[in-house]
């Protein structure tokens, strides 16, 4: 086999076999250093795949050498490879600006365990991503949220501690729900390869199982992907995880559970049920909607930063969730789209909360004074990526907007009260973002405070403008992931068998 | 007459349930949860997955009690009471037991040869293993090179797992527990378990050895293997004392094991890609694909049974020296 056919088992075992590795590294730099460069590894082979997968292939890898259904496939097409770009591509920046900022959260002998556990993370996601097989997708999901737990509950803020045991309990209920729904399928029928599954499904008679998994596995992966009103673990998990764990978590965990709910339901059941896509869409667009208004007005009266954005990210997954309750090709490629301009938007947010952290312990609204007189490279950054949270023309969150939109007047009748419904949280977007832009530059500093210049360190203010500047980048070039989200779309709804 | 002591079994399964949810006492839960294990093990031995039952009783019913008891000891023995009562969990588990039930009113009669998962990829897993691999236990034939990608990724969640703990709980290097002057502990002053256990320890860790390298003949494999000499230290430690069984297998070791076993099976991966085949493809190992994939099997089944052997002990250790910090 040639390099080239090896990537997609490459993208999970690089990261993945350099966890043990990174433990053995003791001086913490080489920890750091050691885990950046297995997360850029795997970045590269992600645009690889991409590349590959753009230029027509679908790469299919049989682990083991035993071909599907009786050994483990990993299967890469244009809807995966989009996602593991966002995955390895968060991964991969965190973990280059980690640096400084783990230092003063992290102790230096639990620092190679802490990136140990980062690589694992990555690592898990990108197994969900790849993998074809209904079971070897609970597996990653177990190595990701282990690791997810452990990088939560890492940072010097105790309050972590309660919040990851609710999102340990909440996540493992989840995982446990998809589970016994994947038990029911291979009952059924035998199988646990995905694509197998859609063949050998529409042969079941006794529907009864399969109703019952379609159920568990849609709730179980909504608990993960934080789905209102299943989210109510996540705004205290990444409020007060270490700042450098929420950039990477905010942008890729709960979309890859929104990844694998679109790609179980529109694969296995979507095709092969009747009026399963009515009920879907039953089911996912008031959840959708009700989350965007409900997670929207909250986090325009919620004065923690980082809390707020948190709650951003309940609205936004509930966008990602109505493009895809449409079951239409144009709904697909708007979810898939907003995945990845929320990625680069939410990251780029906490990447420059964390740079404000360096000098503002406390983050709260009313305390951030006189920020944009101390840190005007931070807050100039954080407004870029603000005005694309919110959608504003040029950025890369106007193109995901505008395709939702476009998507919503053609789902039928009820278009135009969806579009009012993203309007309106649009709306809402801009008076929380400006809630921010307020703090930080209108408000007085505290008496007391510092107001001399003083910017984050070089090398994480770096990468924040470098996510910052992609958000534009990506407004005024979206080729590339509207590519690949037309792909997924194709593939999903378009070109059942 | 199984199905009579099989109902019997799942009686008893459910009383023990509610009795773990009724208790307030934490102590007597933890014991009952022991005891759920335990009869949860008997249930797939009856179910022929003896396997599944080993494991179960040497992880659920033995290593997990330990370490729920030495988080006990660090917290307290009583649920503290919760203002609002239980309706509302009561009312999504009344829910989903029916949907469960509902479910299973079209579930294929149990051992039914009709049925699809007898149909499918099981019997070319039965025909194929013998041309494959040459081995007589065909679970083990699965789990280790068939679906070993899952098994690598399991190897992983007990990694994860063991360097979460370590993470969590902050375990310092051993420096300053050896300082100290070390009180007796363990159960030197009672003479019967102290002489009963040493006796047992050492057989222990011999059927542990055993079930590691019959697993492709017999129930048994890397994970039980290493769940049960783990069991076998950890009576150690409790017999003798924590310091001693650490003494007898230094924290440095654990994580050797714990990262040597990771690393060890992902190593037969990459070995197989270097060599032209697919990740895990064992069968390029050797000349003789047959000899090939035992070969890889037996490796890999070491690497599980360190990792696992490793993560346990290491977790046990990390709440044991919590214990002695306060």
């Amino acid at each position: 086999m040639t390099f080239m056919e090896h990537l997609p088992a490459l993208q999970v075992v690089v990261p993945m076999l350099s966890a043990p590795l990174i433990v053995l590294l003791q001086p913490r730099g080489l920890a750091w250093a050691g885990a950046t460069a297995a997360g850029l590894a795997s970045f590269a082979i992600a645009i690889a795949l991409a590349m590959a997968v753009l230029d027509g292939q679908t790469q299919v890898y049989a682990m083991g050498g035993w071909a599907a259904p009786y050994g483990i496939a990993l299967e890469v097409d244009a809807f995966s490879a989009l996602v593991l770009l966002l995955v390895t591509g968060a991964g991969a920046a965190a973990l280059l600006a980690a640096r400084v900022s783990v230092d003063r959260q992290i102790e230096p002998e639990r620092q190679p365990l802490f990136y140990a556990a980062w690589l694992l993370g990555l690592a898990g996601l990108a197994g969900i991503v790849v993998s074809a097989d209904a079971f070897n997708i609970f597996v990653f999901m177990e190595i990701s949220s282990l690791a997810s737990y452990i990088l939560i509950a890492g940072g010097p803020d105790r309050r972590a501690l309660p919040a990851v045991f609710k999102y340990l309990i909440m996540g493992t209920i989840g995982a446990t729900f998809y589970l016994i729904g994947v038990g029911l399928i291979y009952m059924m029928t035998g199988t646990l390869n995905l694509a197998d599954m859609q063949a050998r499904i529409g042969d079941v008679v006794a529907l009864n199982p399969i109703l019952v998994a379609a159920g568990f596995i849609t709730i179980g992966l909504a608990l993960k992907a934080a789905v209102f009103p299943l989210h109510v673990w996540l705004p205290n998990a990444y409020t007060h995880a270490p700042h450098m764990v929420t950039v990477f978590l905010a942008a890729c965990a709960t979309k890859v559970a929104l990844y694998v709910l679109i790609r179980f339901d529109s694969m296995v059941f979507q095709d092969r049920l009747s009026d399963h896509e009515f009920q879907f869409t039953l089911f996912a667009l008031p959840l959708a909607v009700l989350g965007i208004l409900v997670a929207s007005s909250v986090a325009m009266f919620e004065g923690h930063l980082k809390r707020l954005l948190a709650t951003s990210s309940v609205a936004q997954i509930g966008y990602i969730l109505l493009g895809a309750s449409f079951v239409s090709e144009a709904g697909i490629t708007a979810s898939a789209m907003h995945m990845f301009n929320h990625a680069l938007a939410k990251g780029g947010l906490f990447l420059a909360v964390a740079c404000l952290a360096f000098h503002f312990r406390d983050l709260r609204l009313s305390e951030l004074g006189g920020a944009a007189r101390r840190m005007p490279l931070t807050c100039a950054a954080l407004v870029v990526c603000g005005l694309s949270l919110i959608g504003v023309p040029g950025t890369a969150g106007f193109i995901s907007k505008w395709l939702l939109i476009t998507a919503a007047l053609e789902s039928g009748l009820w278009g135009w009260s969806l579009v009012a419904v993203i309007l309106v949280s649009s709306l809402m977007a801009v008076v929380y973002i400006w809630r921010i832009v307020e703090a930080l530059y209108f408000q007085q500093a505290s008496a007391e405070g510092d107001t001399s210049f003083a910017e984050a360190p070089l090398q994480l203010l770096l990468v924040t403008w470098a996510v910052a500047l992609l958000n534009i980048f990506f407004g005024l070039f979206p080729h590339l992931p509207l590519a690949l989200a037309n792909g997924s779309a194709a593939l999903l709804v378009g070109g059942a068998p | 007459m199984i199905y009579v002591f099989a109902l019997f079994l799942l009686t008893l399964l459910v009383i023990t349930a509610v009795a773990i949810v009724r208790t307030e006492n934490l102590f007597v839960a933890v014991m009952l949860t022991s005891i759920f294990s335990l009869l949860m093990a008997a249930n797939f031995f009856i179910l022929d997955a003896a396997d599944v039952a080993l494991t179960e009783a040497a992880v659920g019913a033995g290593v997990t009690t330990v370490i729920f008891l030495s988080a006990l000891a660090l917290t307290g023995d009583w649920e503290k009471p919760r203002p609002g009562g239980r309706t509302v969990a009561l009312g999504t588990v009344g829910v989903l037991a029916m949907l469960l039930i509902y479910a299973s009113f079209d579930k294929p009669r149990l051992g039914d040869p009709e049925a699809p998962v007898h149909q499918h990829v099981a019997p070319w897993y039965l025909e194929k293993t013998p041309e494959y691999m040459d081995i007589p236990n065909v679970v083990t034939a699965i789990l280790s090179s068939f679906r070993g990608y899952d098994t690598l990724g399991e190897v992983f969640v007990v990694f994860a797992a063991c360097i979460g703990v370590l993470f969590i709980l902050g375990v310092k290097p051993a420096r300053q527990t050896a300082a100290a002057p070390q009180p007796v502990s363990g159960l030197r002053h009672h003479l019967i378990p102290q002489v009963v256990g040493r006796l047992l320890v050492p057989f222990i860790v011999l059927f542990g050895l055993y079930v590691q390298f019959h697993g492709e003949y017999g129930p048994g494999g890397g994970f039980q293997a290493g769940a049960i000499i783990a069991t076998g230290v950890i009576l150690y430690a409790l017999l003798e004392g924590e310091a001693e069984a650490l003494r007898a297998v230094p924290r440095s070791v654990l994580l050797a094991l714990v990262v040597g076993g990771a690393l060890l099976y992902g190593a037969v991966g990459v070995v197989c890609m270097l060599k032209g085949g697919a990740f895990l493809d064992y069968s390029v190992l050797a000349a003789d694909p047959v000899f090939g994939q035992q070969l890889g099997i037996l490796v890999i089944e070491a690497g599980v049974g360190m990792a696992v052997c490793g993560a346990l002990l290491s977790i046990f250790h990390a709440f044991a020296a919590r214990e002695s910090m306060t």
